[in-house]
């Protein structure tokens, strides 16, 4: 047996320098390697939000009680949901400023549904750091552009929900919806 | 490794013969922290902070395995469980004062243990392996407090974790879904609470490993001293064990004396109030800040209010944030200068204490106060010193300082500063 292994190494370096025992090693550590890989999917996955966390992952709201000029805080994946009821004003008030001078340049149709443009619906979530803004709620400060003021560093967003002023990179975020009736709006 | 000189383990008993034949625990610990460890014989108390870290790790494991068998780490009941722990467990205010005041403690001491490498250049080789242990150590103690934090799930315990992992999302392309990741949800909840929980109970283990890595990267070179001039001979040195075991114990003593101050007189005084106001989703409080040991690089990373050619303002002060810590791991090669200690660097030593500390000083005050435009504007002169410090400033002190002449040897400094003092009195 001795002198087979030796044959087959002598073999093997004549051939270019590569053994078969090279092969063997290579075989090895790439089987144990993807078999490690396998098994540290699952591991790292687990992290991932669970079944019953995704299963909340949708919410109904009835928007029908909101008047004009009011706003509700809703929860959409345990994070705070803003729906406004834009006045007359407010909308002329955000269709008034040109995408140019925006720092995250959309217009209020972007940021609503066609027919639906009083309806303003955001997360409550600012985009700087994720704290709540202010401004739903009846009496809170509403900031200098009307329409959200996070109390945390001071951004500033206007009726659109728009970033205007402080450090907050982007507008606040829409979630996908859609109405399901005239007064239902199915988010998520 | 050690001086040849060093003393030698000789078992005395008929079992400690057979244990060290067997397993030579008692040798280890002689050789890493008793009589056969030579260490310079002018150490100040500057270098009891090691020790003391120490003993703050293991109060923060003993008290820590204690308040978990009490604690529930499930969103709906961990602000009660604590309050439980406060109220009906046995002791449990105390022991849940001195986990919360031991973690401060900790920093303090840690912080006093880096300020003294930074000072006396214990950073420079042979040690950097030393610092870099040192500082991975200290990037485990800040994950392992952050998480420690959110537990009581609190308002800021809530908003904190809100805060941070928001950090990751300031990555490019992959930091939204990597934060989802960390959290296991949208938002922190449940899922977070319940893997802070794991990974505050498996750290300080970790950390207890990196450690004992910490002490083995040390003794091989042994450890440095107030002058920075390496030990020569027998006489620069003294046995571990009873010197610095006695010198440690005063140490210690003063270290329990301030802990014990704290937790019976003032245990709330370095806490937030807010933290004790049930997690509300739908509420931020009115400012959001971290634990004091935090307030200087949370001010670094508010201080970047404006975008810089593509990438956005809240990505900068992340990067920057992490940078502070990261660039420490660069210390040794930015500091050039042959000579360790600041005693014998007039100009490095000016800097240090003029520029260095007053700087993370303001930064701390920054961090800790609620943003206004000024708080910003000064956050931004500091981090841009700090920065300047470690990147420009100390390389071009290397080259242009002329160093102190430094003593021949350790005994030699000893001995001079013995004979000063004697003949002080004499004047």
């Amino acid at each position: 047996m001795a002198s087979l292994t030796e044959d087959s190494a002598t073999a093997g370096e004549e051939q270019g320098g590569v053994r078969r025992r090279d092969f063997i090693n290579v075989a090895a550590a790439s089987f144990a390697g993807v078999g490690a890989v396998s098994v540290a999917l699952p591991l790292i996955n687990q992290m991932n939000p669970s079944a019953d966390v995704l299963a909340e992952a949708s919410t109904e709201v009835d928007v029908s009680a909101i008047a004009p000029g009011q706003a509700i805080k809703t929860i959409f994946r345990k994070q705070p949901l803003f729906v406004r009821h834009l006045t007359p004003e407010e909308i002329a008030a955000a269709e008034k400023v040109s995408t140019s001078e925006l720092r995250d340049p959309q217009t209020l149709e972007d940021r609503t549904k066609p027919g639906h443009k009083q309806w303003l619906i955001t997360m409550g979530v600012c985009t700087h750091l994720g704290c709540v803004p202010l401004g739903a709620a009846a009496g809170e400060i509403k900031g200098e552009f009307g329409g959200y003021f996070c109390p945390c560093h001071g951004s500033s967003y206007d009726t659109a929900g728009r970033i205007r002023k402080g450090p907050a990179p982007k507008n606040l975020m829409v979630p996908d919806y859609s109405f399901t009736s005239d007064t239902v709006v199915k988010v998520g | 490794m050690s001086f040849p000189w060093a003393n030698e383990y000789k078992p005395s008993t008929a079992f400690t013969r057979y244990l060290d034949e067997k397993l030579p625990l008692p040798r280890f610990v002689y050789n890493a922290v008793g009589a056969g460890y030579p260490v310079p014989r002018n150490l100040n108390y500057f270098w009891n902070f090691g020790v003391l870290a120490g003993v703050a790790l293991m109060v923060q494991i003993i008290s820590g395995i204690i308040l978990a068998m009490h604690f529930a780490a499930e969103s709906t009941v961990a602000f009660a469980s604590v309050e439980h722990i406060m109220r009906d467990v046995n002791a449990g205010w105390f022991i849940r004062y001195a986990h919360m005041n031991g973690a401060s403690m900790f920093f303090i001491v840690v912080y006093t243990h880096i300020f003294r490498g930074l000072f006396y250049g214990s950073y420079k080789p042979p040690r950097e392996m030393v610092w870099h242990l040192g500082l991975v150590i200290f990037l485990l103690m800040m994950a392992t407090a952050f998480m420690g934090y959110v537990l009581p799930w609190g308002q800021m315990s809530f908003w904190g974790a809100k805060v941070i992992t928001g950090l990751f999302g300031a990555i490019p392309l992959v930091g939204e879904p990597i934060q989802t990741w960390l959290l296991g949800g949208f938002a922190p909840d449940n899922a977070a609470l319940n893997r802070f929980f794991s990974l505050h109970y498996l750290l300080p283990f970790v950390i207890l490993g990196v450690i004992v890595l910490h002490i083995w990267a040390l003794h091989i070179p042994g450890s440095s001293n107030p002058t920075g001039v390496e030990v020569k001979a027998e006489q620069d040195t003294v046995p571990f064990h009873p010197y610095y075991t006695a010198k440690d114990g005063v140490g210690v003593a003063a270290f329990f004396i301030v802990f014990a101050t704290l937790v019976f007189f003032a245990p709330n005084f370095l806490g937030e109030p807010d933290n004790y106001i049930p997690a509300n989703p739908m509420s931020t409080p009115a400012n959001i800040v971290p634990e004091w040991y935090f307030w200087p690089f949370y001010a670094i990373l508010r201080a970047f209010t404006v975008d810089f050619l593509f990438i956005p303002a809240k990505l900068l002060g992340v990067l920057a944030m992490f940078a502070a810590i990261l660039l420490l791991f660069f210390l040794p090669w930015l500091d050039t200068s042959a000579v360790r200690s600041g005693h014998y660097r007039p100009l490095f030593r000016k800097f240090f204490w003029f520029g260095l500390i007053p700087c993370i000083v303001v930064l701390g005050y920054c961090g800790g106060s609620h943003a206004t435009d000024g708080i910003v504007l000064i956050s931004q002169i500091a981090a841009a010193y700090y920065f300047a410090h470690f990147l420009i400033i100390l390389p071009i002190i290397a080259r242009v300082e002329t160093p102190k002449p430094l003593p021949n040897s350790i005994t030699e400094a000893v001995l001079a500063s013995n004979a000063g003092a004697s003949l002080q009195p004499a004047e």
